[in-house]
């Protein structure tokens, strides 16, 4: 089968698993993971062997694989859409694959398949726990999901949008796979649709997003308007990027170029949860802890990174679009970082980090480092999917820990937790693995070449990047400590924790594959300046991203950069660890600051801002005053109006007229008349006599008088 | 011979004074001697045209023994009627025999 033909067919399986699961599947709990699972191994193989043969190709930018077919006929051409795979797109898939098929072994875990239904079980609410009898025992054992089909049914939803996504070549199934998992994201947080906070969190997320989408529709309707095509090769060629960047527009005094650029980087501000916009995705944790790792962490957000990798090309050529895009990087990088230190949920913790994450490799792209910040995005898939697979397990654990115990405590909680690494050893060991990657620990995790790289392309040009994510990176290593010292280390804080459980295999073996790369996974992207082991091993990640636009210079090295990174991560870790070795409740914890916890008040500013007023239109300025007070008191008016006329034309017309003289009047005339005539027939004989000779006489004067005349 | 004339005012003033009769009387017995009346002067008209027309031709006579039979059927038949309504009704009024109408 041509690679081409495989291409096509990437996104199919997880659609077809979908409708499967939908039409026939959704009372069949073991059907529908086999069909979802099904469709994510024939996804993930489809791809691995498209990657496999990406790899062999040479000079895969120069001619990647590419297929496109005519789609909506436009006066005399046709607008193309298709599939093309080049390097970035090949790492995309690459990632993507993996992280999908580990969250969906994962999730048949989590769900609690083969577990008992529970008594007091309803759909749309989180499983409770069952009881059952065991040695005359009772014990409560966690339950199986209620919507446990309709669950797998939207991940594989979820699956064709983002493999829809990687492998497009154009801007418009781009955005048909972004828009796709923006509602399996809205699906998917509302998972739980009986708690309102879900439901909640599912509306603003979708919201939020559509604020983004709302800018990136206009820019690519623009590009659209601008080139008259929406592929990536036609836009990407010479000629018309120097046109684009030639054209002014009135805003901003960006030229075209830019100005498309920036539209488009507002709607991955929406969909990768950048400032202004990053406030649905801490809410986005009330949903199931797998769709919080592949939607989050892993995948759709990192969408957001894709695209603008994706579109360096075009958003590079506008020095104030990048700036722009390397504040708004930085500063949520920063932003971020110092909420994520005051959390206390396990996993709010690491869905700050995920915004904090994502600002640097917004901040890599600002500062025209894409490579660097291709590689943070593939590395961050798999460590932060890690992290948020490893919390579930752990809140597993706890729960557990919260059945047996039958005391009612929050199981995401971190100071509830504490110790866990005797409990749950496999999950203590892949979390920490994890929780390294996203410190940075130096030469043995992924994470640490990634961010050194990041790092080092912004230190000399963009300084002031360079600090603000220096200092991101200490506070990252310090809440990742934090949030290992109290989950995993020292004693057991509550019973419940005393009595957590490991996991079971199915989800516990995703977090050793998905530890295997983030150990290993940086190492196919040492620099080769680098001191020692530089060199040794060629920088394949770089040469191979790097040539999706032609020659990248090699970041010059300097020992500062590399130094910092050291430094902020080793130091942070050690700062943290020491921090909470000791503490025991949130008392003693020093970081309860109210404005770090309350998040900067960001959505307490928002719903004054612009919640309120905007209920306010809609509620009393539109719906009361102008709705129910002018158009309907104008209708009612109107009504009142007819119906005076049409009351004074009956008491003008109608009644003297009509009935008075026309009705009436002829009933009294013709009553009138029988009146007159009935005595006419009295029924006396003689009287009829009398009128019988009358008219003989009558007539026969006539017949004598008319007989004379003639 | 007297003129027919005096034959035929004869014959008109008795038919009046029947249908005065007719007219004008309460009892319906009454009403029905002004019917004889009226119809024996009709029979005087015939017998007379006769006389003072052709004699040899009898039609004139044989019309008035018609009529004469069908005057005392006649009364038959509605002395009979009256009888038959006196006893249903009590009276013999005709102006209180009035149910024929609207």
């Amino acid at each position: 089968m041509t690679t081409e033909t495989l291409i096509w067919l990437i996104p199919l399986p997880p659609l077809l698993a979908f409708s499967l699961i939908i039409l026939f599947a959704n009372r069949n709990k073991a059907l529908s993971h086999m069909i979802a699972l099904g469709g994510a191994v024939l996804s993930w193989a489809f791809a691995m062997l498209v990657f496999v043969r990406a790899l062999g190709v040479h000079e895969l930018a120069k001619e990647p694989f590419a297929s496109a077919i005519n789609w909506i006929p436009t006066a005399d051409t046709w607008l193309r859409v298709g599939v093309l795979v080049d390097p970035l797109a090949a790492i995309g898939l690459f990632f993507v694959a993996w992280t999908i098929l580990m969250i969906f072994v994962y999730s048949v875990g989590y769900h609690n398949f083969g577990q008992p239904a529970g008594e007091h079980d309803t759909p749309g609410l989180p499983p409770h726990g069952a009881t059952i009898e065991r040695d005359g025992h009772k014990h409560k054992v966690p339950s199986v999901e209620p919507l446990y089909s309709r669950f797998f049914a939207f991940i594989s939803l979820f699956a064709f949008g983002m493999f829809t996504l990687v492998v497009s070549d154009n801007l418009l199934t781009l955005f048909v796979g972004w828009e796709v998992m923006g509602l399996c994201s809205y699906l998917l947080i509302g998972f739980w649709y009986a708690k309102p906070s879900a439901r909640d969190a599912g509306v603003k997320a979708f919201m939020t997003t559509r604020v983004g989408d709302v800018f990136m529709l206009l820019g690519i309707a623009f590009v659209y308007s601008a080139t008259g095509t929406l592929s990536f090769r036609g836009i990407f060629e010479p000629r018309v990027l120097q046109t684009l960047a030639s054209v002014p527009t009135p805003i901003l005094g960006l030229s075209a170029a830019g100005l498309i650029g920036l539209l488009l980087f507002i709607g991955t501000v929406g969909k990768s949860a950048q400032f202004p916009l990053h406030v649905w995705l801490p809410d986005a944790m009330e949903g199931p802890t797998p769709v919080s790792a592949m939607i989050h962490a892993a995948t759709m957000v990192s969408a957001g990174v894709f695209m603008v990798i994706r579109i360096f090309p075009l958003l590079s050529l506008d020095p104030r679009t990048m700036t722009i895009v390397a504040f708004v990087g930085a500063f949520t990088a920063l932003f971020g970082a110092t909420i994520a230190v005051a959390q206390n949920d396990i996993k709010r913790v690491l869905a700050y980090s995920t915004i904090s994450q994502l600002g640097y490799m917004i901040a890599a792209l600002g500062a025209g480092a894409y490579v660097a910040a291709a590689f943070h995005l593939v590395t961050h898939a798999f460590f932060k999917a890690l992290l948020f697979l490893g919390s579930g397990s752990v809140i597993h654990g706890m729960e557990h820990g919260v059945l047996h115990t039958a005391k009612h405590i929050d199981a995401q909680d971190m100071f509830s937790m504490g110790g866990l690494r005797r409990k749950m050893p496999i999950t203590f060991w892949t979390f920490l693995i994890g929780g390294l990657a996203l410190s940075g620990f130096p030469l043995v995790t992924a994470g640490f070449w990634s961010k050194d790289e990041i790092l080092a392309s912004t230190y000399g040009g963009h300084m002031a990047v360079f600090v603000t994510l220096a200092i991101a990176a200490f506070l990252t290593a310090f809440y990742t400590a934090r949030q290992l010292t109290l989950t995993f280390l020292g004693e057991p804080r509550t019973d419940a924790a005393a009595h957590a459980q490991e996991s079971v295999w199915s989800m516990t073996l995703p977090l050793v594959i998905l530890s295997v790369f983030a150990v290993g996974l940086g190492w196919v992207g040492i620099p080769e300046h680098f001191p020692g082991i530089g060199g040794i091993v060629p920088n394949w990640f770089h040469q191979f991203v790097g040539s999706t636009l032609g020659e990248l210079r090699q970041a010059e090295f300097s020992w500062i950069p590399l130094i910092t990174s050291l430094v902020v991560a080793l130091g942070g870790l050690l700062v943290g660890w020491m921090a909470y070795r000791n503490v025991r409740s949130t008392t003693q914890d020093p970081l309860q600051i109210p404005v770090l916890k309350n998040k900067w008040y960001v959505d307490e500013i928002y719903s004054a801002l612009l919640i309120k007023p905007c209920v306010w239109i809609a509620e009393t300025l539109v719906y009361q005053i102008m709705d129910k007070g002018l158009i309907d008191g104008f209708l009612h008016l109107f009504g009142k109006g007819t119906a005076a006329i049409g009351g004074g034309l009956r008491t003008i017309i109608d009644k003297p007229v009509i009935n008075a003289f026309f009705g009436d009047g002829t009933s009294w005339v013709v009553q009138g008349t029988g009146r007159t005539l009935r005595p006419m027939q009295s029924g006396r004989i003689q009287q009829y006599m009398v009128a019988s000779l009358l008219a003989i006489i009558v007539l026969a004067g006539l017949a004598y008088f008319l007989s004379v005349s003639f | 011979m007297i003129p027919l004339s005096w034959y035929l005012i004869l014959s008109a003033g008795l038919f009046s004074v029947g249908l005065f009769g007719v007219l004008s009387r309460r009892n319906a017995i009454a009403i029905l001697l002004g019917v004889e009346l009226m119809l024996n002067a009709v029979n005087i008209n015939l017998v007379a045209f006769w006389r003072y027309g052709s004699v040899a031709d009898m039609a004139g006579q044989v019309f008035a023994i018609i009529v004469f039979a069908v005057a005392a059927a006649e009364v038959a038949v509605g002395l009979a009627l009256v009888i038959s309504v006196y006893r249903q009704r009590r009276t013999v009024i005709a102006g209180d025999l009035d149910m024929m109408k609207w």
